[in-house]
């Protein structure tokens, strides 16, 4: 039985009413539904701000970081009123107000191997929203294993990317995706950046077969991925199929539990700036700020000349991590090298790729640019 | 000649062209030109055995090459072919 609407709710959906393929008992069928948004980041924004306003009745959170400023370029559920808050807490309200009829649940937790099971199997779809290879990998094996549509959509600077992945009537994300790209092929948003308005476009389309799911009407993106690009602003279809040698809904799968997926993508599951433990190749920028005082180094900043504007470090020589490898020659294996870039990703894979190619004496500054303006030059900006 | 739509995170290996013109009558012909024009995007494509990496999804209009005869499918002059990349940022 689906629950009856109120004669305020009457009112508030009248837009969807006068619609024949959601009319009343439509909507009556959101109101019965669940959605489980994983991540309330960029397409967490208006995808969650969407399928409430919508009337989803239930919709449940799944985050375990602050709102930051870097954030409000694009994440517009969020406010300058709610930086340094729990995002999920922020959300909630947000969408409390947006409306109050119905049921906003927050798990301010990692999604995770351990939980993500236990959150998802009460929702009727999911719909990832998330930063980072590891969380996409596992929010598509558990919406297998539940048999439950993973509305899937990524960003990353003017691209966009769109799908249902429903093992059970067409192709998973592992299908099109059997494996990870190498660690470091792909920047993330925080690397790379991204257009504000991109997770807009893209969560709005995301909603969309989100509700048409949930509706059963239309023709949901099931065994079709679309690509979009703001730039060019096209907007691209192609076909996938069910790959009958899927490791997770082949027919002859051997995934049948979730697995350890950092180990799997060999990233970490968030899209943080780096907060592993100092390695002994790293230089702190304390460090670096003493040695430099006493030593001749060379700094090697790998970013691209664009970011430059933003921030320096006096004398150092830029080479773009992608022109690296083909600019050896510059380059002096004598020299005592110091390698940076925005936060210490990119530099590390510069000093593993230098350190292949036979330079010895070469450390990675912690942290990047930004800790040497956290920690050193507190006039320099953090981006 | 057929074109090539490259994605944002590789086009850092060609230049910053988004469409490269290749030459050749299959898959592997129109990949080994690419690789010629633009050298560093090989290892991105390719194994150190030679071979596509898994996570190399081309497309021939709308179809995966997977879905068709692999690097030996054919292509027409003028086909679309697009190298569709694994993003992760949300």
């Amino acid at each position: 039985m689906l629950p009856e609407l109120s004669r305020d709710e009457i009112l508030r959906y009248s837009r969807h009413l006068l619609i024949p393929e959601v009319g009343l008992d439509g909507q009556r069928k959101l109101k019965n539904s669940s959605a489980l948004i994983v991540g309330t980041g960029g397409l967490g924004s208006p995808v969650s701000l969407y399928l409430a306003a919508a009337g989803v009745g239930r919709i449940g959170l799944v985050d375990y970081d602050v709102v930051d400023s870097s954030n409000l370029q694009r994440q517009i559920i969020h406010g300058t009123s709610t930086i340094g808050k729990l995002k999920v807490e922020s959300a909630k309200a947000k969408l409390l107000d947006l409306n109050p009829d119905i049921q906003v649940d927050i798990y301010n937790e990692p999604y995770t191997s351990e939980n993500a099971l236990r959150i998802a199997k009460d929702y009727d779809i999911i719909l990832d929203g998330t930063d980072n290879f590891p969380t996409r990998y596992l929010t598509n094996d558990v919406a297998v294993f539940l048999g439950k549509p993973n509305v899937y959509a990524s960003i990353f600077r003017f691209d966009g990317q769109v799908s249902v992945f429903y093992a059970k009537e067409g192709p998973c994300y592992r299908c099109l995706f059997p494996e990870p790209p190498p660690p470091g092929l792909v920047p993330s948003c925080a690397e790379g950046g991204v257009l504000g308005v991109l997770p807009g476009t893209i969560g709005t389309l995301q909603a969309t077969e989100a509700l048409k799911v949930l509706l059963g009407i239309g023709d949901p993106l099931i065994g079709k991925l679309l690509l979009y690009n703001a730039l060019d602003m096209t907007f691209d279809f192609v076909k996938l199929k069910k790959n009958p040698n899927c490791r997770v809904c082949g027919p002859n799968a051997d995934i049948k539990e979730l697995i350890d997926y950092e180990e799997f993508c060999g990233v970490p599951s968030h899209d943080h700036e780096d907060d592993s433990a100092v390695s002994s190749v790293d230089i702190t920028a304390v460090e670096l700020s003493e040695r430099v005082k006493t030593n001749h180094l060379m700094l090697l900043d790998v970013r691209e000349p664009h970011e430059l504007k933003i921030s320096s470090m006096p004398n150092a020589v830029n080479i773009p991590l992608g022109q690296l490898a083909g600019r050896l020659s510059e380059l002096d294996s004598a020299d005592d090298m110091v390698v940076l870039c925005k936060s210490g990703s990119r530099s590390m894979r510069a000093l593993e790729l230098l350190t292949s190619a036979g330079f010895k004496k070469v450390k990675n500054l912690k942290g990047g640019i930004n800790a040497w303006a956290r920690e050193v030059d507190t006039e320099l900006p953090i981006y | 000649m057929p074109v090539l739509r490259i994605p944002t995170p590789l086009r850092a290996y060609t230049n910053g062209q988004s469409d490269v013109t290749v030459s050749g009558s299959n898959i592997s012909e129109a990949l080994a030109d690419l690789t010629t024009q633009y050298p560093t995007i090989k290892p991105h494509l390719f194994n150190d055995g030679g071979e596509l990496r898994p996570f190399v999804n081309l497309f021939v209009g709308e179809h995966n090459i997977k879905d068709l005869q692999g690097v030996d499918t054919p292509i027409k002059d003028g086909e679309k072919l697009m190298l569709i990349p694994s993003i992760a940022g949300g």
